[in-house]
């Protein structure tokens, strides 16, 4: 806080901003992920963090020490585009590990595998 | 003026991603299966590196980007690593 006092107001009403809308978002995200139902609902909520949450303290921290150093300062956009790039794998790769699991189950909730349902249409129609 | 904006706001945000990091840890601890506990570790990794992120704008030092950097990139493989497992029963082939 020893290099805030010469900040220009401007500069601290902004990142005050991102900082306030990146935690809230990320908060409104995990209150989201506490309290839905079923999995596949919770599966969806953390991403605000991840997108808007990051997205805002990212630009917060870019905005802040650009204004202080007096010097573009751009590496913490390296974060935003790692965490962009990698959440949709990370999500991809969960859901199909919880499908997979409440299908070797039975589940009755999920849809049957797609890959089981063409070879029965095709001896179909191959036996017509 | 500028700094009781930003400290408030610094103080704000360090109280909301407490809060999100608390209820990523009620998830993990009630969640009733595996893949709850997975996500609930992903999103309290990015929790914990935006918390980071916010203790590098209130000490003005850069050494907290590179910790989040880092949490960043670990928490993509902890997380790949552990829905691979829940997949296949095994992480190396």
């Amino acid at each position: 806080m020893s290099q805030a006092a010469d900040l220009p107001l401007w500069a601290a009403i902004v990142v005050s901003a991102f900082l306030v809308l990146g935690a809230a978002l990320a908060l409104i995200g995990t209150i989201g992920f506490s309290r839905l139902p079923t999995f596949y609902e919770r599966l969806h909520a953390p991403t605000l963090g991840t997108s808007w949450g990051t997205g805002g303290v990212v630009m917060a921290s870019m905005i802040y020490f650009t204004v202080v150093g007096g010097r573009p300062v751009f590496h913490e956009i390296l974060i935003g585009i790692f965490v962009t790039v990698t959440t949709p794998v990370t999500l991809m790769l969960l859901a199909q590990a919880a499908l997979h699991r409440d299908r070797a189950e039975g589940d009755p909730n999920v849809p049957p595998s797609i890959s089981a349902a063409p070879s029965d249409e095709g001896a179909d129609v191959s036996s017509k | 003026m500028s700094a009781a904006i930003l400290y408030w706001a610094l103080t704000a945000a360090h109280v909301m991603l407490a809060i999100a990091m608390a209820l990523c840890v009620r998830r993990m601890i009630r969640g009733p299966r595996a893949q709850d506990r997975v996500l609930a570790l992903d999103a309290l990794y990015v929790v914990s590196m935006l918390l980071l992120l916010t203790f590098g704008i209130g000490s003005g030092r850069t050494i907290y980007f590179e910790a989040a950097l880092i949490i960043g990139v670990l928490g993509f493989v902890a997380t790949v690593a552990l829905a691979k497992f829940l997949m296949r029963g095994e992480v190396i082939e």
